[in-house]
């Protein structure tokens, strides 16, 4: 098979005649309003109509009402049906950004966490009559800690940015409570934005480390840094060049001896699921993306949740409510509370018990494959990443994107747009956008930010073999193309709802809202 | 149990062929041996489809949800009806399985909601601009005092009305260690906040003042009130805001609040025993560029064609670092598209026709309660879907004898507030009809006057309250 193979139909390589999507102009559910129009009905006043200033003072109500839409039930379906088809999805074609794991969203989960008894059940329910709820969650935490190689978890964080957040929290109470303050978190130059964003936001300051030749933490560089100051390291591992650093024991080992607890961000669990745990490599508190590795939608742009699991000198600042379990006696089932009554926890990250409805799926996920499958989840994972790579490598793509740092990568990649720039002038940027009319989502571009012209594919497990010769084979035509005419890609994408959009004029002059009345 | 992956042990070969590999085992050799799993996980083998179903649908079963009982729980979250038309349009694809926009070419659908989305919020709350959703109420609130700091170039001090809802205080507290703050509660007067007490709480180092409307206990506050005492000491006043009662009640942009936010579960979101929702972040335009979470904004393309972006991002994490606003990401689109449905399928006047449905019912409910032996107001503040109540009998055993009848009564008040051991607290949606009502309030008496035989000793046991551990 040729690497190298074009697909069969190249796509227009100009804007010259727009399409039906282009010609539909864009047009708010607000704008389709006419007044008189509705889709409610709502159940008849059944109680006395006393009128509205008897029962609540006239001062305090509201005189205008709010300019929602005026508009009937087939006008809503229509409107969000047309506009949803403005969006590229995981369910139509391949999605390899990277560090965000687009795996398969299987229907099942969808199914069950329908079900009236989690769909309809009020978080303020008396747990003695939520027993399935919090079983659910008891044995989902089960399964992370035995993923993780950590004992102990709370399912609370509403993400992977909140599980850091939680994270530095858990740090700073563990120090306090020894008595001691520290103000730095040592971070490497590759993390993701939101470890430096999170680091802030916990009252402590964020300290660099650099990166070694390898594509790993340098080591001399982290124990210079690694002081009695430090509360903290953030690491991602294998990191977001998809590379697993090899250094691992002796840089928890270098924190450890500092005094500083480790932090395991766990945005990339998928490559190493039933193969390597971060509590087996040292670390004290991960958080588990729950929509990455464990297949909950999302949704562009959430929900997820981020459940940290944490190691028994942590566990007594987790958050509360902690699920607790108690045998039953006398081969009754075992019982199952939520517990407050912890007094070094941090508190509370949020209203009520979590994002239940994503527990669901991941606990039907998890159910589905088992240790087994998720095991070979990752293993598949990972070979697809390293063929996609050796596909990539052996057309175009070897001279004009070359892998960023060469070693076997695990289940994500990170290519060099130096070259193509230098030598065709075409940035990824156009790379990425030309990629979207050959039917593809692009890859995370400019990201890690030391890598020039960064581009970062994360196939995933559940892409075929078919669809990863399908994207290199695009990339290969995508660089032929711009060996030919660079200007085809600089103006790229013509296929599109729209072209290539001005986000400069959108931040200097934001309209964030429709004006109205 | 392999599952949602095609490779074939044919391509397995071919493609280890092209790697240039000679096992998968090889692929893993840069793992150390010292930080490998050298055995199997400990976890169950994988099960099929039908028995997945059939295992969480066994779980399912054990828990009492609002379609097997007479549901009058809220406490922010509320058994409103949703309507069929938000399952049909949230399943879609092309809504369900996408990543944040970072490629808005292909991404219009989601960013054009947010646009909406971001467009009712203003509209519900009357503030100029508002986000495309944070995760939920109370990490909402947290954000909004990280904002404080940064709007009063510093201060770090906030005055908490205990009006506001307990995890949301609990929350801020949290969030409050990390950000080096103070936090200072006020109490409730009558069922509303404490005027006074507040104004001796408000001073010159104050960052904001948090109240919620309608409070904790249903009462409708004076919010333009509170925001001026806020506003006399430099402070911000931001409000948490049940947006179904912003149906009827005066917004929040009207009454001088500067941040206003909530809990979006209410606007055609599931119960989902407490998650995933929504929050909802508005405020006046001066705060635009210290807003946390997405914003849509809209733009132009190449050829001059509308279309919608993320705007404004250097305020976030992936551009600014440790400099962002916030460290928020993946945040709830999926939610915000349901509430944003759930508002058009109401409309104008569909929203307004519920606001004063549930104003009705809950006087109703509130006068039908109060004449039951045993029972008394707990305040006589204005309420709009949710109201409070003393009882002469311990509460939790009297929910547990209303649960054998299959209702669930509403929240005990004790559990989070020690001054409100005998309260109960009771919410109304359009779903409980005047029927409904008089069951419940029959029920109650039952209860109370103890039909049903003497109270176990056991359920007056007093169980130690959020607030307490907290201290």
């Amino acid at each position: 098979m040729n690497a190298a193979a074009a697909p069969a139909t190249q796509p227009p390589a100009n804007a010259d005649t727009p399409t039906a999507q282009q010609r539909d102009a864009a047009m708010t559910i607000f704008e389709r309003s006419v007044a008189g129009r509705r889709a409610a009905v709502l159940p008849p006043c059944d109680v006395p109509e006393r009128p509205l200033d008897e029962l609540i003072p006239a001062d305090l109500l509201r005189h205008r009402p709010a300019e929602l839409p005026e508009v009937s039930e087939p006008e809503i379906v229509r409107h969000y049906n047309r506009i949803s088809r403005r969006n590229f999805d995981l369910d139509t074609g391949p999605y390899p950004l990277g560090s965000c794991t687009m795996k398969h969203n299987p229907r099942l989960n969808e199914r069950v966490a329908a079900f009236p008894g989690h769909a309809r059940l009020h978080p303020a329910q008396d747990p003695k009559r939520a027993q399935g709820a919090l079983e659910l969650m008891w044995r989902l935490e089960r399964a992370l800690a035995e993923l993780t190689g950590l004992p102990h978890v709370s399912l609370q964080p509403s993400a992977g940015s909140h599980g850091e957040f939680a994270g530095l929290l858990l740090t700073r109470a563990f120090h306090e409570d020894r008595g001691e303050e520290r103000h730095k978190v040592l971070t490497p130059d590759t993390a993701h934005g939101t470890n430096p964003a999170s680091v802030t936001m916990a009252g402590y300051e964020v300290v660099k480390v650099a990166t070694n030749d390898e594509g790993g933490v340098d080591l001399d560089d982290l124990r210079a840094k690694a002081g009695p100051d430090i509360a903290c390291l953030m690491l991602t591992n294998p990191n977001t060049l998809g590379l697993f650093d090899r250094n691992i024991a002796e840089i928890t080992r270098i924190v450890r001896e500092a005094g500083g607890t480790l932090y395991y961000d766990g945005a990339n669990l998928n490559a190493i699921m039933g193969r390597s745990r971060p509590g087996d490599m040292g670390f004290d508190i991960v958080h588990v993306n729950l929509h990455k590795s464990f297949s909950q939608p999302h949704g562009g742009g959430g929900p997820g949740a981020g459940p940290i699991a944490v190691s028994e000198r942590i566990e007594p600042y987790l958050p509360v409510p902690r699920i607790v379990r108690t045998d039953g006696s006398n081969g009754a089932r075992p019982r199952f509370d939520l517990s407050y009554d912890e007094p070094k926890s941090i508190g509370r990250l949020r209203g009520f018990q979590g994002n239940f409805g994503v527990f669901v799926r991941s606990y039907a996920y998890i159910t589905s494959l088992g240790g087994d499958g998720l095991t070979e989840a990752s293993e598949t994972a990972v070979l697809n990443a390293n063929y996609l790579l050796a596909k990539l490598r052996a057309g175009r793509a070897g001279k004009r994107l070359p892998v960023a740092f060469d070693r076997t990568p695990m289940h994500e990649f990170v290519l060099s747009g130096g070259p193509a720039k230098r030598e065709l002038g075409v940035r990824t940027l156009d790379i990425a956008k030309r990629l979207l009319d050959y039917g593809f989502h692009p890859p995370t571009i400019y990201f890690p930010l030391l890598v020039d012209e960064a581009l970062m594919f994360e196939p995933t497990e559940t892409e075929t073999r078919e669809g990863l010769d399908a994207l290199a084979g695009a990339i290969d035509a995508i660089l032929a193309e711009g060996e030919r005419d660079p200007a085809i890609l600089r103006d790229a994408p013509y296929t599109t709802p729209v072209r290539r959009l001005d986000e400069a004029s959108a931040s200097r002059h934001p309209v964030v809202r429709q004006p109205l009345g | 149990m392999s599952r949602y992956t095609s490779a074939t042990d044919a391509d397995r070969r071919a493609m280890l062929d092209a790697i240039g590999a000679g096992s998968v085992d090889e692929l893993f050799a840069e793992i150390p041996a010292d930080v490998r799993l050298d055995r199997e996980l400990e976890l169950p083998a994988g099960r099929s489809e039908p028995e997945v179903f059939a295992h969480l649908a066994e779980l399912a079963t054990r828990n009492a949800d609002a379609e097997a009982e007479l549901c009058f729980l809220g406490a922010g979250m509320y058994d409103h009806y949703v309507p069929a038309i938000v399952d049909a349009i949230t399943e879609r694809s092309e809504f369900l399985t996408p990543y944040t926009p970072y490629q808005p070419e292909v991404s219009q659908g989601g960013l054009q909601v947010m646009f909406e989305f971001q467009t009712a919020i203003s509209e519900l709350t009357g503030l100029p601009v508002a986000n495309a959703s944070l995760y939920e109420g109370p990490s909402s609130v947290a954000s909004a005092a990280y904002l404080a700091i940064g709007a009063s170039k510093g201060r770090r001090r906030f005055v908490v009305s205990r009006g506001l809802h307990p995890h949301s205080r609990a929350t801020l507290a949290t969030y409050a260690r990390g950000f080096g703050a103070e936090v200072v509660e006020v109490g409730i007067e009558e069922g509303l906040t404490d005027v006074h007490e507040l104004g001796a709480a408000l001073n010159d180092e104050t960052a904001a003042l948090f109240l919620q409307q309608p409070n904790f206990l249903g009462g409708v506050e004076e919010v333009a009130e509170l925001a001026e005492a806020a506003h006399r000491v430099g402070a911000l006043a931001i409000a948490a805001v049940d947006p179904i009662a912003l149906s009827v009640l005066r917004p929040p942009g009207e009454c001088g609040i500067d941040v206003a936010l909530g809990e979006g579960q209410p606007l055609g979101n599931r119960l989902d025993y407490g998650g995933p929702s929504f929050g909802f972040f508005a405020a006046t335009e001066e705060h635009l560029r210290r807003m946390p979470g997405r914003i849509a904004g809209e733009t132009t393309d190449a050829d001059g064609r509308r279309g919608f972006v993320l705007a404004l991002q250097t305020r976030e994490q992936h551009i600014r670092r440790e400099k962002a606003t916030h460290n928020i990401c993946t945040s709830q689109a999926l939610n915000a598209l349901a509430g944003v449905i759930y508002l058009s399928w109401l409309g104008k006047r569909g929203f307004v026709e519920l606001g004063e449905l549930l104003v009705r019912r809950t006087a109703y409910a509130r006068e039908r309660l109060a004449a039951v032996e045993g029972v008394e107001l707990l305040h006589e503040a204005p309420a709009v879907r949710e109201f409070a109540v003393r009882l002469e009998a311990p509460v939790p055993a009297v929910l547990d004898r209303l649960a054998d009848e299959g209702i669930a009564g509403g929240c005990w008040l004790g559990r989070e507030y020690d001054e409100y051991e005998d309260g109960l607290l009771v919410a109304i949606t359009e779903r409980r009809s005047r029927d409904d009502i008089d069951r419940l309030a029959d029920a109650l008496e039952r209860a109370i006057s103890g039909g049903g035989g003497a109270f176990f000793p056991d359920s007056e046991k007093k169980v130690p309250t959020e607030a307490e551990i907290a201290r």
